[in-house]
């Protein structure tokens, strides 16, 4: 019996590791006070009011957004052709193609950043945005064919050659049966994607410009200014909202599974 | 003579380097039932797939029903496959399942409902028209996957292991209920199978194939009693196959003088072929000794020590029992015998 507690501390200890700054950010941002404090300052919602008055959060939101959505869905088209090809046709290279698939997981983002910066932007003169827009979408590739192959992995290529020998072209079986299969998988893929677009910041850090920053840069960027509860409040309010998507995922679509 | 529905003329199917079937020549009937028999990687489901068209031969062509096929496409050939693990589609419903081939011929939509539900009660499956597959058991899934290849009136049904996923007792419907269909249809079939009992219980005609080619061709009797190499007849359950040199029997411990002539290069008997005795006789002149028995229902299966090695006998349950260890004797009929020269 006392190991089962020593274990159990053990656990306990790392779950407070884990979620504990969680919750400091919580309550520092239900404080009453002018700065960003710990334990907080008497109580009050006020600084969650006060986000919606910062005009740049709201402009950083709505790139934040963007590009989520976005690039997370050009990923996809990108992405679920490539995992299909890579799962059902014996390609050459196929194995150095999906060691460089996963390149942008491994790659710290820093480099990532400062190589698009320099390699991009500064020489081909392409706009902070659309780098930006390329960055994500790339980012993102690697967990949409992860995501979509392991789910493809599910789906028996016998079920395909019956689809042709009842007479579906190859496109047809691709739509009609290959697609509605996937489509847990493609939703799995969309969501991890949209979270880790969303929460990415080394590289967004290098390709920021003038009125092009994404939210957690941005957030970044108001702290070094204003020290006030306001950024604790946001950050609560999207692990929040990132913990909603989860869980929603989660009992839809068994999301854990694909991850 | 009735006409020919498959011909297969010098196929060749390779892997790569490797080459599964190298040369495969074979015609079939309309309306036969024809079973692929062999080991696995005899080339049996190879040979399968590349008559669907799922493989591409390397040489040979093949015709159906007088056309060429060799180098049509698989969605175009107008042949059915029943896959070993079925191979529905999970998210249709059963009935979409078998609709499914007739909504790719574009057909009015009153056609495609009657047909579908003709289809589904062609194997009593109707009252399960709105289930998908997952919720419908491995003997029903099997019947569902047999009425979407039939649906579409295909010139050629191929069924791959047909009845190896079920349990025994479906086993036996599920071939009762082929027989039927293929009866009702008239329609040509080919299946393959690894299991010797499937084949002939269920085939017009067995090929047995090794290697990639056809060792022996002929009906569930003939194959069964008469195969006609040492690899047919040890795949057909003649368990005690001996070399003949002249005129004795040769086995791994010595030999035996023929109690007959015979010159074929090899006998070989089955377990209940053999006769067992507890006295030197005429019919049992060779000494031997019980090494094992046990009982298997309606007979006892012995392993014998003798002159030629192991024997493997067979004697019914009203017989007296011979225990381990006991000396006996045992013979080799002639007309239990069969002979083969390779």
């Amino acid at each position: 019996m006392p190991r089962l507690y020593l274990q159990w501390m053990i656990i306990l200890s790392s779950l407070l590791f884990l979620i504990g700054p969680f919750f400091i950010i919580i309550a520092a941002s239900l404080s009453n006070g002018e700065s960003l404090a710990f334990p907080p300052d008497g109580l009050s919602f006020r600084w969650y009011g006060k986000i919606f008055e910062v005009e740049s959060f709201r402009q950083s939101f709505g790139l934040s957004m963007f590009l989520a959505v976005f690039g997370t869905i050009v990923a996809l088209i990108f992405g679920v052709p490539a995992a299909y090809a890579l799962n059902r046709y014996a390609l050459p290279g196929a194995e150095t193609v999906r060691t460089m698939v996963a390149a942008p997981v491994i790659v710290p983002g820093i480099i990532v950043g400062l190589a698009l910066l320099r390699y991009l932007v500064v020489p081909v003169g392409f706009s902070v945005s659309l780098s930006l827009f390329l960055a994500h979408t790339a980012l993102v590739l690697p967990y949409a064919v992860r995501v979509v192959s392991s789910s493809l992995q599910n789906l028996p290529s016998d079920i395909e050659e019956a689809a042709t020998l009842l007479g579906c072209s190859h496109v047809g079986v691709f739509f009609r049966i290959v697609l509605p299969n996937i489509r847990a998988g493609i939703l799995a893929a969309f969501i991890l994607g949209f979270v880790t677009s969303f929460n990415q910041v080394p590289v967004s850090l290098f390709l920021s410009g003038p009125g092009v920053r994404t939210l957690p840069i941005d957030m970044l960027a108001y702290m070094e200014i204003t020290y006030d509860p306001s950024v604790a409040a946001l950050s609560s309010l999207l692990a929040f909202l990132s913990i909603l998507i989860v869980f929603i995922a989660e009992k839809l679509l068994g999301f854990s599974k694909y991850v | 003579m009735s006409e020919t529905s498959l011909a297969l003329h010098n196929l060749q199917i390779s892997y790569g380097d490797t080459i599964a079937v190298p040369d495969l020549s074979l015609s079939i009937r309309k309306g036969e039932l024809l079973a692929l028999l062999g080991p696995s990687g005899c080339g049996k489901t190879t040979t399968m797939r590349a008559i669907a068209g799922l493989l591409k031969p390397s040489a040979g062509r093949i015709m159906l029903d007088g056309r060429d096929i060799t180098t049509m496409p698989a969605n175009r050939r107008d042949i059915g496959l029943v896959f070993q693990a079925y191979a529905l589609f999970p998210h249709l419903t059963a009935f979409e399942n078998v609709a499914f081939g007739l909504r790719m011929q574009k057909l009015p939509t009153a056609e495609i409902r009657q047909r579908t539900m003709a289809g589904l009660e062609l194997v009593s499956m109707g009252r399960f028209a709105g289930r998908k597959p997952a919720e419908l058991s491995g003997g029903q899934q099997q019947r569902l996957a047999l009425a979407r290849s039939l649906v579409v009136n295909p010139k050629l049904l191929l069924l791959d292991e047909p009845l190896s996923n079920l349990d025994a007792k479906l086993r036996l419907e599920m071939r009762a209920e082929l027989q039927r269909v293929q009866k009702e249809t008239g329609i040509t079939m080919i299946f393959v199978t690894h299991d010797q009992g499937e084949a002939l219980g269920l085939a017009d005609r067995v090929v047995l194939m090794r290697e990639g080619e056809i060792e022996q061709i002929g009906p569930p009797a003939e194959i069964y009693n008469q195969p006609n190499s040492l690899f047919a007849a040890d795949f057909m359950g003649f368990e005690n196959i001996f070399k003949l040199e002249d005129n004795h029997l040769t086995g791994p411990a010595g030999r035996l003088k023929l109690p007959f002539k015979s010159r074929a290069k090899h006998l070989a008997w089955r377990p209940d072929g053999l006769v067992l005795a507890a006295r030197k006789s005429a019919s049992a002149p060779f000494a031997g000794q019980v090494e094992a028995v046990s009982f298997a229902g309606g007979h006892r299966e012995y392993i014998l020590s003798g002159a030629l090695g192991r024997v493997r006998l067979n004697q019914s349950v009203d017989e007296p029992f011979f225990a381990p260890d006991k000396p006996v004797y045992f013979g080799l009929p002639q007309d239990r015998a069969v002979a083969f020269d390779r």
